[in-house]
């Protein structure tokens, strides 16, 4: 097992009721880097990209096996709380999707049900992630406006900034650019590059080249299965496996 | 030829529209020539007299009032709880697939909980087809069962066990039971309306809040029901609208032909608008004296649910600009 592994997975399987949707898959996600999930639609990274904060238990007939564990933790054990999972592993979702409360109130949001009632602590970390997710600028003469009248780059940020002020270490992000359009797309990829400072980031997406930009490694998945995972330099100049190959040279897609 | 079928269904349909519109027209309009004249300060404030054909519909007014709050706290709660729990709690894939689901995991772990599931959901479609068919009961039904179930079950039980022998105070007609009586003639409105409200919030808000890490609860308390809560109140009031004008379940279960006191407890019996739009009609000794008194009963009460309907709307449309503009 890698030493610096932050998340670290064996032999994991995913069953949608009857059908099983992830085959066996091992991998160990390193702390404070970016490793990106690419593959063809449907061939499960985004399934699994929500087994990391057991998003898929809300999901009817979700059922898995194997072991996924962060910091050592087996996340499927039956003791484990999954609210305060949830907690340390953020997520941002491919669709923003602010409440539809204030700026200020969505990053408040997991403050508030995280208990903490301290008006002067929370303005200080709403005003904190905002900063983080480069959002600040834009907004802080506007806090109190409603996060709808944000542009679809801005919802998408003040997402990030919505899961950061919980203090995850881990944050998952599921193809956060994909309904965005190019300078929107650059920012969050600008973002995604500096957080990895503090966080320990796992992105889907279906952009190879953003994959080539923001990613230190790269998990390539088709029908189910990890097929090739290793450094993006490598996978992307010289791939080891004639299915990566045909993947990222666009033979099929 | 097409072009004549054309003309003919634009024609025919047209015409349905007319009809409908002037139906209304005539209704309406009769109710409020002769009931507007017959409005004064005396009517809406004084109690009846001169054996109902002289004096106002003061007591009526107030009994309806009273009734449709005591329905209202009664309905609403239990109805937005009992949706609340159908749409948000209930497995989601539905019994059919709940029920394959179980029987399919022979042999492994988690089956005790997929039977759970199964059985949830048998419990989500038995409830679900009683609230439906409890919509298409007949109001005199209600009525009747009111009589049977608060009244003689309930209200008698209750004074055998607190009052002397022979005393009556919760077995008669009352305030309490009519409005419990008229809280299940609403139910399946103020249900059917609150799923649909719950419906209409994205899947997305409660992912999105449950990756904060809300329990389900937090969810469904603070983006859930607040992004519901319009489409609720519509529903609720709609629902109790229709309950405000109903005679049938209350014909047993408490409303008084005439009371020379208004209702201060609710053991007390009441005086009704739709009721008094009955006794006026049917038992009056001077049909021509009372037709004023009984045209301006109507029109209070048709008033009091066109306001009652009208604030529904105004709920809908303002939160339906308040998305719009945001």
């Amino acid at each position: 097992m890698n030493t610096n592994a932050k998340i670290s997975v064996r032999d994991f399987n995913f069953f949608y009721g009857e059908s099983k949707v992830l085959h066996g898959i091992d991998i160990d996600i390193p702390e404070k880097e970016v490793t990106a999930f690419i593959g063809p639609s449907g061939c499960g990274k985004s399934t699994f990209l929500r087994s990391i904060n057991r998003m898929n238990d809300i999901i009817p007939g979700a059922r898995v096996e194997g072991r996924l564990t962060i910091d050592g933790q087996d996340l499927y054990a039956p003791n484990v709380d999954v609210v305060s999972l949830r907690r340390r592993v953020g997520m941002v979702f491919q669709k923003s999707n602010p409440f539809p409360k204030s700026i200020y109130e969505n990053i408040a949001y997991g403050l508030r049900i995280g208990g903490l009632r301290d008006r002067k602590k929370i303005d200080e970390i709403v005003e904190r992630s905002l900063h983080r997710a480069a959002l600040w600028g834009e907004v802080k003469d506007r806090l109190n406006a409603s996060a709808l009248a944000l542009s679809g780059g801005q919802q998408q940020r003040l997402c990030i900034a919505r899961a950061l002020a919980v203090d995850p270490d881990v944050l998952l992000m599921d193809e956060p650019a994909s309904a965005l359009d190019p300078i929107a797309t650059q920012k969050i990829e600008e973002l995604v590059y500096e957080l990895k400072t503090n966080y320990t980031i796992v992105i889907v997406t279906h952009n190879m080249q953003q994959a080539a930009r923001v990613s230190d490694r790269t998990a390539f998945f088709m029908l189910g299965k990890l097929v090739e995972y290793r450094d993006t330099r490598t996978l992307f100049t010289t791939p080891a496996e004639k299915l990566t190959e045909d993947y990222i040279t666009g033979r099929f897609g | 030829m097409n072009r004549i079928g054309d003309r003919i269904a634009i024609t025919t349909l047209a015409l349905s529209v007319v009809l409908i519109l002037a139906i209304l027209i005539v209704i309406i309009g009769n109710i409020v020539i002769h009931g507007a004249g017959a409005l004064s300060w005396e009517f809406v404030s004084q109690p009846p007299r001169a054996g109902l054909t002289e004096g106002g519909i003061f007591p009526a007014i107030v009994g309806t009032a009273a009734l449709v709050i005591l329905m209202t706290i009664a309905a609403v709660p239990l109805g937005v709880a009992t949706a609340i729990y159908l749409h948000e709690y209930t497995p989601a894939e539905g019994l059919a697939l709940a029920w394959a689901r179980f029987r399919a995991s022979k042999n492994r772990p988690g089956r005790r909980k997929l039977f759970l599931r199964a059985l949830s959901a048998l419990l989500a479609t038995i409830t679900r087809s009683a609230v439906a068919n409890l919509a298409g009961v007949p109001s005199i039904v209600f009525g009747l069962f009111g009589l049977g179930f608060f009244i003689q079950f309930v209200g008698r039980a209750i004074d055998r066990a607190t009052q002397e022998p022979g005393e009556v105070v919760w077995g008669q007609g009352s305030l309490l039971w009519a409005a419990c009586t008229l809280a299940l003639l609403t139910l399946p409105t103020v249900i059917v309306a609150t799923e649909e409200a719950l419906r209409t919030v994205p899947q997305d808000l409660r992912e999105a809040s449950l990756a904060l890490g809300a329990t389900q609860w937090e969810t469904i308390r603070r983006v859930v029901l607040p992004g519901s809560l319009p489409g609720i109140l519509t529903g609720a009031i709609l629902g109790i609208s229709r309950g405000a004008g109903e005679v049938a379940p209350i014909l047993f279960t408490g409303a008084a032909y005439y009371l020379p006191f208004l209702p201060h407890r609710i053991t007390d019996q009441f005086m009704h608008l739709g009721y008094h739009v009955l006794i006026l009609s049917t038992q009056s000794p001077d049909v021509e004296a009372t037709k004023p008194l009984l045209y301006g009963t109507v029109f209070v009460l048709l008033a009091l649910t066109f306001l009652l309907n009208l604030t529904g709307v105004v709920i809908r449309s303002r939160t339906r600009s308040r998305l719009k503009t945001s």
